[in-house]
């Protein structure tokens, strides 16, 4: 017991040590912070033009609509080239559809579907970089419908008529959406529980892995590098 | 302290070596000491450049290394991903010395290609839960108190290609993720105060200009305590590649946060849950659960001479192993080296610089008997962090975490020098 005690007390001594203090914000530590008088203010256009993202809560979600089968029109036209016909992704461009129960496999799959935890990342990530090449051209209600359709791919939503606007955005949610942890690191001995080992460590060594084996090196001229 | 003692009993006393010198010296004068091997050429010939006329100064306004060093540049792994444009390439740790990465040879990592920004166009935007959303432009920036600090920079998914077993033969492609220079740049918290933070304020989300608008959410306190705006790397201005004209230095952390092109940082209360910290950049575990906002980057080592691309080629006798260690954590306080796979292990001398978040420089001499050697490195940070086999990180992650893979590197050098990637047990 008493044991067990003491292992949940340096368990909660290292959370305590390792967490990063993102609660307490400490700008008093050296005084007064010092103002240079630089720069200038921001106009409230200026802001509204780089000002594109949005958070889970919905927050900097812009006015407008868009329905999954209009959606499916531009996902034809400006994504499948790369993404593929279904959101199974060409060649080694990001697949988009699928993989539900495949996160525990040897062969993960992580789409939106199967892993993304909010909506509100594909939203903000498809007005800011997507159609690769061609960023920000899309209209607002151009990303809606994209957003739509790829819920309607991912079987998260049913009915390819489902229109997603600012109103029912953040009403959705992600299957995947609690299967993220926090950073419980380090998560290996540190010197002060375990020294590493210096003489005699180990009686035997056996090769258990070969990279030659594989031969998946792009071409090493060992006389020339 | 045991890192400052030498790794091989090579001191010799003034005495002894004065000693040493005159028996040499009244040997050659007695003619005796001559050796019986064929004169060289190289010697005995006068070659061109001691000759003729070389260049004269200009002929290469911005230097250039040697032509015999042409095969020192980084390299590109095309099976990884689609599209150079966004994909990675890596640094050539075989080839470097010292702690300090070339600026051409730091490691490339884009999403939509290199932003080639102008200068005179460039603004930086702060704005969210602040009293006045502010502009900044480049010369603005230059005018707040500026600050120089050696900084690694590692990808998080360094070595990733390795979870599942031995997989790229050269440190270039497993390690060469990570480089190190010196950056000038002006204090974060100097920015963010001009525009005044707001007392509810948790969280900056920092961007990028670039096509991709790289984003992602970085915790307000990690911005205040040692973030910077930089704009110079080891002197010069940072490089395209490398964010020109400014780039957000995030120390410690993984390379992803260091966005490139910053044009924009918001602050808010909330985290953002941007693209690349929700479907990359979190760690898959065999549970299928996923660790997320894993930023800070483990204490890591690899020996980079010999390596797959840099055999031994002098055969038995005197040999110098070199490597580089680092830690996210703070220094390197210690490196082994093991030569028998891991029976005994032998502390290594770090030579050069040891500062916080830095690249290490260790090396390991020793007498090669011409047998075959399972070579491996572990570092230990100033935290007393010890760096995990792989093995032990497959135990505790499985194989799908793709990032954070520290585990000890194991080189096996055959008996005629040459070098592979290898597991051992």
């Amino acid at each position: 017991m008493l044991k067990s005690v003491n292992l949940m007390a340096v368990v909660m001594a290292s959370i305590v040590l390792i967490s990063p203090a993102v609660s307490v914000i400490n700008t008093k530590a050296a005084g007064p912070q010092k103002k240079f008088g630089l720069g200038r203010m921001a106009t409230a256009a200026e802001v509204k033009a780089w000002d594109i993202d949005v958070r889970p809560d919905g927050r900097g979600l812009p006015e407008g609509q868009g329905k999954a089968s209009d959606g499916e029109k531009i996902y034809t036209s400006k994504c499948a080239a790369c993404h593929g016909d279904f959101g199974e992704g060409v060649d080694r461009w990001p697949v988009l559809v699928g993989g539900k129960g495949t996160l525990k496999s040897d062969d993960p799959v992580k789409t939106i579907g199967s892993y993304w935890p909010y909506l509100s990342t594909v939203f903000d990530y498809v007005k800011r970089a997507m159609p690769f090449g061609d960023a920000q051209s899309l209209s607002n209600n151009e990303v809606y419908a994209l957003t739509a359709y790829l819920l309607f791919m991912n079987e998260i939503v049913d009915d390819e008529n489902f229109v997603l606007s600012k109103n029912n955005f953040s009403k959705i949610r992600m299957p995947n959406e609690k299967n993220f942890t926090k950073d419980p690191r380090p998560d290996t001995p540190l010197m002060s529980s375990k020294k590493p080992c210096m003489k005699a460590c180990k009686t035997a060594v056996k090769i258990t892995k070969r990279a030659r084996v594989i031969d998946v090196t792009p071409t090493i001229d060992t006389k020339k590098n | 302290m045991e890192n400052k003692k030498p790794a091989s009993a090579t001191t010799t006393s003034r005495r002894g070596f004065l000693r040493g010198g005159l028996v040499a010296g009244s040997a050659m004068l007695a003619g005796s000491a001559v050796a019986k091997t064929k004169s060289e050429k190289a010697i005995t010939e006068v070659p061109e450049w001691s000759q003729l006329l070389g260049d004269g100064v200009d002929a290469s306004p911005y230097g250039k290394p040697s032509k015999f060093e042409k095969s020192v540049v980084r390299k590109n792994v095309e099976w990884l991903t689609a599209t150079t444009e966004s994909s990675v390439n890596f640094t050539p740790l075989h080839k470097l010395e010292g702690i300090i990465t070339p600026n051409g040879l730091c490691f490339e990592r884009h999403h939509s290609g290199v932003a080639e920004v102008d200068p005179a166009q460039y603004r930086l935007m702060i704005n969210g839960l602040v009293d006045k959303p502010m502009v900044f432009t480049m010369e603005d920036l230059k005018r707040f108190p500026r600050e120089n600090h050696v900084f690694f920079l590692e990808c998080a998914a360094n070595s990733g290609m390795e979870w599942r077993g031995a997989q790229l033969n050269g440190c270039q492609f497993t390690h060469g993720m990570v480089h190190n220079v010196m950056y000038t740049g002006v204090r974060l918290k100097d920015i963010l105060a001009e525009a005044g933070v707001k007392t509810n304020a948790k969280w900056l989300m920092v961007e990028g200009a670039d096509a991709s608008g790289m984003n992602r959410s970085v915790p307000l306190q990690k911005g205040l305590d040692d973030c910077l705006i930089a704009f110079a790397m080891n002197g010069e201005a940072l490089r395209p590649e490398q964010g020109y004209p400014a780039r957000l230095v995030v120390p410690g952390w993984e390379g992803n946060m260091w966005v490139k092109w910053l044009r924009r940082i918001e602050v808010g209360d909330m985290p953002w849950h941007a693209r690349e910290e929700t479907s990359k950049y979190t760690d898959l575990m065999e549970n299928g659960k996923a660790r997320r906002f894993t930023w800070e980057m483990d204490c890591k080592s690899v020996i980079t001479n010999p390596s797959p691309q840099a055999p031994i080629v002098h055969g038995k006798g005197f040999t110098v192993i070199s490597g580089v260690a680092w830690s996210g954590r703070g220094t390197v306080s210690r490196v082994d080296v093991t030569i028998d796979g891991g029976k005994n292990w032998h502390t290594a001398r770090i030579d050069g610089p040891s500062l916080n978040k830095s690249l290490h420089r260790f090396y390991y001499e020793f007498e090669w008997d011409g047998r075959p050697l399972l070579m491996q490195s572990r570092a230990i940070d100033s935290t007393g962090y010890v760096q995990p086999t792989k093995d032990a990180l497959r135990k505790v992650r499985g194989i799908n975490s793709i990032y954070h893979n520290n585990g000890i590197q194991t080189w096996h050098v055959k008996a005629g020098g040459e070098v592979e990637n290898v597991e051992i047990s």
